[in-house]
């Protein structure tokens, strides 16, 4: 069934054109909203194109992990929900929404965005617990990258809660954000036939052979990456995306 | 001293500030979002789509499916773990109900109209916020319809009879508290949802259920102005500068 689709895009690609009329290395238009729920202790919408998300950041107190007794826990989740999209279900997490969630998670942790020794109240014992939940409003392709900097946006945006050494006081915010040490973004480059492009539709995305998504920093670090799709790539496309990724990744940069 | 003035100084058949607009996820068959004071939805509607699994087609009328969900940062306080708890279930079924009685699913067999809500931030009334954002969304997509359904809460706070009581409300402490969302088809005053929770004496229920049907009316307007903005068409302008 994609087989018309692939051969009537690659017509295209052919051509230098998509079908929204971009050059391959060019983003839809992105926009970073602050501040989009009250309850949560910081909060960000991004738009890129018709693709829209919203990250929520809550903090809680909790026991830090055995392996990491004087670090602040952090967890991310992405929530594919099925009003953003068709083709989407209700039910647990699906293969898609734990891969966004674990490679935005890999690219905040590895880069070491937050400095999560501060976010410590008593080693072994009391630990700042930073969770993040990206939902999607409507999924219109690229929701790696639409995540991440959903993601980003909204931890550094967010203020810790009120806490008296027993219970959090969610219904005071103090004005102390969250220690940030790193700007990590996600760029995810796709592959189709001899072509590279950013920031895919979801026809696109249907058709694709392989696609790489790379973490960097605002220092232009690599920090995480994960490969997708069904076709290999060769160490000559890895570089070619990655140059692509990281200049696409400044762009993103200027955003936040 | 008795609850005699609300905590933000709204008259007791006042409602929190409403909005609403149709049309915001564009993947969507129909959607739309509803804001009343800081609880806001958004609802989304697929369909009618072909139902699976099999054994649930109707081959007579086809089904409604509605989702209601907090998203995990929308309460005050803790996360809300993702996944449906028992709440968020009895909600999304009592929403079915409340919707069900306008749509004329007789038009569709065997298939599925699927409504999902979610909240992205709540400050109480979400069950009620989100059926008018699934009943502005179910308009837009084009579902046939005998009406929109509106809904608010309306309770008793104290002595004081009130609508659309706000969390701080719902969480007083020096009296009774009475909880009634209420859903009306606003052009024949029916009641397609009726719950409650608290104490309250029947001349009470009344004077509360009165003034729901009223309030409903006034979000009725906001609903059905949300769909219009949406569907309003261009004025075109003639040749000679008149409008048609």
């Amino acid at each position: 069934m994609n087989e018309l689709l692939r051969a009537n895009i690659l017509k295209w690609f052919g051509k230098g054109m998509r079908y929204d009329g971009r050059a391959f290395g060019e983003f839809r238009p992105v926009s970073i909203e602050l501040g989009v729920t009250k309850n949560a202790e910081g909060s960000a919408r991004v738009r890129i194109g018709d693709t829209e998300v919203i990250a929520g950041v809550k903090m809680a107190v909790e026991k830090p992990y055995n392996d990491t007794p004087a670090d602040g826990n952090l967890m991310v989740n992405a929530e594919l929900l099925p009003l953003s999209s068709p083709d989407f279900e209700a039910g647990p997490p699906g293969e898609e929404s734990i891969e966004i969630a674990r490679v935005v998670d890999r690219g905040v942790r590895e880069s070491k965005a937050i400095d999560t020794a501060k976010l410590c109240i008593e080693p072994g014992e009391k630990v700042w617990a930073v969770m993040v939940d990206i939902c999607t409003i409507n999924a219109a392709g690229n929701l790696l990258d639409a995540a991440a900097l959903a993601a980003m946006a909204a931890l550094r945006s967010t203020k810790f809660p009120a806490y008296n050494g027993k219970a959090v006081d969610y219904e005071h915010p103090t004005n102390n954000k969250l220690p940030m040490l790193r700007i990590p973004v996600l760029v995810t480059v796709t592959k189709l036939d001899e072509h590279f492009f950013v920031d895919p539709l979801i026809e696109e995305e249907k058709v694709a052979d392989a696609r790489l998504t790379v973490a960097i920093t605002e220092a232009g670090q690599i920090c995480a990456m994960q490969k997708g799709g069904d076709s290999p790539l060769s160490i000559d496309d890895i570089g070619r995306m990655v140059d692509l990724a990281a200049a696409k990744a400044k762009e993103l940069h200027k955003k936040l | 001293m008795g609850y005699d003035k609300r905590f933000d100084g709204r008259r007791p058949d006042e409602l929190r500030p409403v909005a609403a607009k149709a049309g915001i996820i564009k993947r969507a068959d129909g959607s739309a979002m509803f804001r009343i004071g800081n609880t806001v939805a958004y609802a989304a509607v697929y369909g009618p789509r072909d139902l699976f699994p099999r054994f649930l087609k109707d081959p007579q009328r086809g089904i409604l499916r509605c989702r209601y969900n907090m998203m995990p940062f929308s309460g005050a306080g803790e996360r809300v773990k993702p996944g449906g708890s028992r709440r968020s279930k009895e909600i999304s079924m009592v929403t079915e109900k409340a919707l069900l009685p306008v749509l004329n699913l007789e038009d569709f067999p065997n298939a599925v109209v699927d409504v999902f809500i979610e909240l992205p931030q709540t400050d109480a009334g979400t069950r009620c916020a989100g059926i008018c954002a699934a009943a502005i969304a179910l308009a837009d997509a084009g579902v046939s319809m005998k009406d929109l359904v509106s809904s608010v809460s309306a309770g008793k706070v104290g002595e004081m009879v009130a609508v659309d009581l706000s969390y701080a409300e719902e969480s007083y402490k020096d009296g009774d508290v009475a909880d009634i969302p209420v859903a009306f088809i606003p052009r024949t005053g029916q009641v397609t949802l009726l719950q409650m929770d608290g104490m309250i004496d029947k001349d009470g229920l009344k004077k509360a259920l009165e003034m729901a049907r009223a309030a409903c009316l006034q979000i009725y307007e906001v609903q059905r102005r949300a769909l219009k903005e949406k569907f309003a068409v261009p004025v075109a302008v003639k040749g000679n500068g008149s409008t048609v």
